[in-house]
C-alpha cells in the first residue's frame, strides 16, 4: 500500500491551538508523525527584557490562559529568591488556593476536551458546566474569570475575607460529588473504556527517557511531582497524595486526572480549614539586586519552569520559560506511531496540550559577546565539525 | 420582486444560524476558552442558531482570537479566502483588536486587522462571554437593519 503524508491543522477541528503535526499513513495506521510548532510564538520572553519586573507579572500570566496562576508564581518566586523577600505565610496559602482551584478548573476543562475528542459531547458539555462553578470561585476571589492577576513580587494582591472562603468550600461541595460522578463514567462508560483503552501507549521507560512531566508521566507509573519532589509555598505542611498509574495509556492519563480533582479539593479545603492569619504582601523593592534564580511549579499540565536573570535594575535581564508541554511534545510521536488516524485527536489531546505555553525561541544577542552565524556559515561549520570527527560527507 | 423576497429569506436565515469558525492566531488560550465557554451550557449560543463549524467553508463567521503572529499570518488569510461570501470576522479580545499585551513584540504583526478586514471587535482580556454574546448579537442585528454585510472595517462595539 503507498505512504501518504496528510498535514493536520495549524486550523483543524480537534486542534484549540495552531500546532502542525504531518502523519505518514499506511492505509489508516500511522507510521511518523513530525511535529512543527511556532504559529504561536509571540515572543514573550524578549518583551520580558523591556519591561519591569511587576509589568512582566502581567506577560508571563498571558503567557498562557488556562494556567495563567501556574506562571506567574513560578515567575514571582524566582524574582523573589533572587531578591531574597520573604512572602508572608498567608500570602503563601492564598496562592496555593488559587492554584488549587486553577487545577480544578484546567483537569475540567480537559476532561470535557477529551471527552469532545471521543465524540462524547455530553461530557463536554457537563464537565464544561461544572468548571463554570470553580471559575465562580475564581472570580469570587481575585476579581476575574481566567486572568486573576493576583500575585505580585511578594505576596498576594487581596486578601480573602471569611465569607468568600465559606462560598469557595461550598462551590467545592457540588464540585466533589461531580467529580465522583465522572470518575465513575470514566471507569466504567463502555464508549469511553473502548476509546481509551490501550491508546496511545506510553511504556515507563519511553517516558522516562523522554523526560515526560505531569499527568502524563504518573499515568506512566512514574511519581512525578514538584508539590512533593521539591515542595514550594506551603504544599510541605499539606496532606495530599501522588496519583499515579500504571496503564501506560490515554485511559490512565484521564483516570490520573479525574482522582487529582479529589486531591486538589482536598488541599482547598485544608487551606481553608488552616488559614494563616497576618499580612498578605511583603513590600518588595522596584529594583531587584544582581543575581539569577530557577523555579519549578507543578502546573496542571506538569513542571513548570522559569528561570530569571536580574542585573541590579528594575528589569530583568533575561528570563526563560520552560512549559510543562514543551517537555511533553518529545512524547508525541512515539504514541503515535503505529496508532490508527482515528486516535490522533484523542492521543494529541491526551497530553493537555498548550501551544501558546511552547512556543518560545532561542535569541541570540548581537552585542559581539555572542557571534552569529550566517546559514553558509553555519553550514561550512557543520562540514568542518563532522570532518574533524572523521565524516566525511561526499562519500555518502 | 422575487428576487427581493428571496433576499429576505436568505437575511433571515443568515441571522437566525450564523455558523463560526473559531481560529486562535496566536492568542493565550484565555479568550478561547472564553469563546468555547460561549457554547456550553451556561452561556449557551446555541440559543442563538450559533454553531461551531470545524472548517472554514462552511462558516459565516471567524471568531479569531489573539494578536496575529508572523507565523500564522498567512494561514489567517488563507482561512479568510476560504470561507465563503458573505463573510464577517470578530476580532475577540484586547489582543486581537489592537496586539494587547502583546503589542511590540517581534513576532506580532497587531491586531487582527493588520491582516483581514474585521467586521467587529469585542475588547476584554479575556472577553466575558456575556460580551462575546453582545458582539455577535449586535453583529448579527447590523446585518438586520441594512440587509447587507456590515462594512468591512467598522467597530461596532
Ligand atoms: S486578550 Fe487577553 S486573554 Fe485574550 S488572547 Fe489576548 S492576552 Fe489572552
Amino acid at each position: 500500500m503507498p505512504k501518504i503524508t496528510i498535514p493536520l491543522g495549524p486550523q483543524h477541528p480537534a486542534l484549540k491551538e495552531p500546532g502542525n503535526f504531518l502523519l505518514c499513513l499506511e492505509g489508516e495506521e500511522v507510521q511518523s508523525a513530525t511535529l512543527r510548532l511556532g504559529y504561536n510564538h509571540r515572543g514573550v520572553e524578549k518583551a520580558m527584557e523591556d519591561r519591569t519586573f511587576i509589568q512582566d507579572l502581567y506577560l508571563v500570566e498571558r503567557v498562557c490562559g488556562i494556567c495563567s496562576h501556574a506562571h506567574t508564581t513560578c515567575f514571582s518566586m524566582a524574582v523573589e529568591e533572587i531578591g531574597g523577600i520573604e512572602v508572608p505565610r498567608r500570602g503563601q496559602a492564598i496562592r496555593v488556593l488559587v492554584g488549587e482551584i486553577e487545577r480544578i478548573h484546567s483537569h475540567l476543562l480537559w476532561l470535557g476536551v477529551a471527552g469532545h475528542e471521543i465524540g462524547f459531547d455530553t461530557l463536554f458539555m457537563y464537565s464544561w458546566r461544572d468548571r463554570e462553578l470553580s471559575l465562580d470561585c475564581l472570580e469570587n476571589i481575585t476579581g476575574n474569570r481566567v486572568h486573576y492577576g493576583i500575585n505580585t513580587i511578594g505576596g498576594v494582591r487581596r486578601d480573602i475575607t471569611a465569607e468568600q472562603a465559606q462560598n469557595v468550600l461550598k462551590q467545592m461541595d457540588v464540585i466533589e460529588e461531580r467529580t465522583k460522578y465522572y470518575i465513575k463514567l470514566a471507569t466504567e462508560e463502555p464508549t469511553v473504556l473502548a476509546r481509551t483503552k490501550g491508546v496511545g501507549m506510553l511504556p515507563k521507560e519511553v517516558a522516562l527517557s523522554r523526560c515526560a512531566v505531569g499527568p502524563l508521566a504518573r499515568a506512566s507509573g512514574i511519581q512525578k511531582d514538584v508539590r512533593k519532589d521539591d515542595p514550594y509555598l506551603l504544599y510541605s505542611e499539606l496532606d495530599f497524595k501522588v496519583i499515579t498509574h500504571d496503564s501506560c495509556d490515554v485511559f490512565g492519563r484521564l483516570v490520573v486526572r479525574v482522582f487529582e480533582l479529589l486531591e486538589s479539593i482536598k488541599l482547598v479545603r485544608q487551606i481553608i480549614k488552616s488559614l494563616p492569619e497576618g499580612p498578605v504582601l511583603a513590600k518588595a523593592p522596584r529594583k531587584i539586586p544582581a543575581g539569577e534564580a530557577v523555579c519549578r511549579y507543578e502546573a496542571p499540565r506538569g513542571e513548570d519552569m522559569h528561570y530569571v536573570k536580574a542585573n541590579g535594575t528594575e528589569k530583568p535581564e533575561r528570563a526563560k520559560v520552560r512549559a510543562p508541554t514543551m517537555a511533553n511534545f518529545a512524547s508525541v510521536p512515539y504514541m503515535l506511531q503505529g496508532g490508527w488516524l482515528a486516535d490522533v485527536p484523542i492521543v494529541i489531546a491526551a497530553i493537555d496540550p498548550c501551544f501558546s505555553c511552547t512556543d518560545r525561541a532561542t535569541l541570540a544577542r548581537r552585542d559581539g559577546s555572542a557571534q552569529t552565524l550566517d546559514w553558509p556559515a553555519l553550514r561550512s561549520k557543520g562540514i568542518e565539525f563532522y570532518k574533524a570527527r572523521g565524516v566525511d560527507f561526499r562519500k555518502l | 420582486m422575487e428576487n427581493k423576497v428571496i433576499e429576505r429569506v436568505v437575511t433571515w436565515a443568515r441571522m437566525k444560524s450564523p455558523w463560526i469558525i473559531h481560529f486562535n492566531c496566536g492568542a493565550c488560550n484565555g479568550c478561547d476558552i472564553e469563546v468555547l465557554d460561549a457554547l456550553t451550557p451556561r452561556f449557551d449560543v446555541e440559543r442563538f442558531g450559533v454553531m461551531l463549524k470545524g472548517t472554514p467553508r462552511h462558516a459565516d463567521v471567524l471568531i479569531a482570537c489573539g494578536p496575529v503572529t508572523r507565523q500564522i499570518e498567512a494561514r489567517l488569510k488563507r482561512i479568510y479566502s476560504q470561507m465563503a461570501e458573505p463573510k464577517f470576522v470578530v476580532a475577540v479580545g484586547a489582543c486581537a483588536c489592537s496586539g494587547g499585551v502583546f503589542d511590540g513584540c517581534y513576532n506580532v504583526l497587531g491586531g487582527v486587522n493588520s491582516a483581514i478586514p474585521v467586521s467587529a471587535y469585542i475588547p476584554g482580556c479575556p472577553v466575558r462571554p456575556e460580551a462575546l454574546i453582545d458582539g455577535v448579537v449586535k453583529l448579527l442585528s447590523t446585518l438586520e437593519k441594512k440587509e447587507e454585510p456590515a462594512p468591512a472595517v467598522s467597530k461596532t462595539v
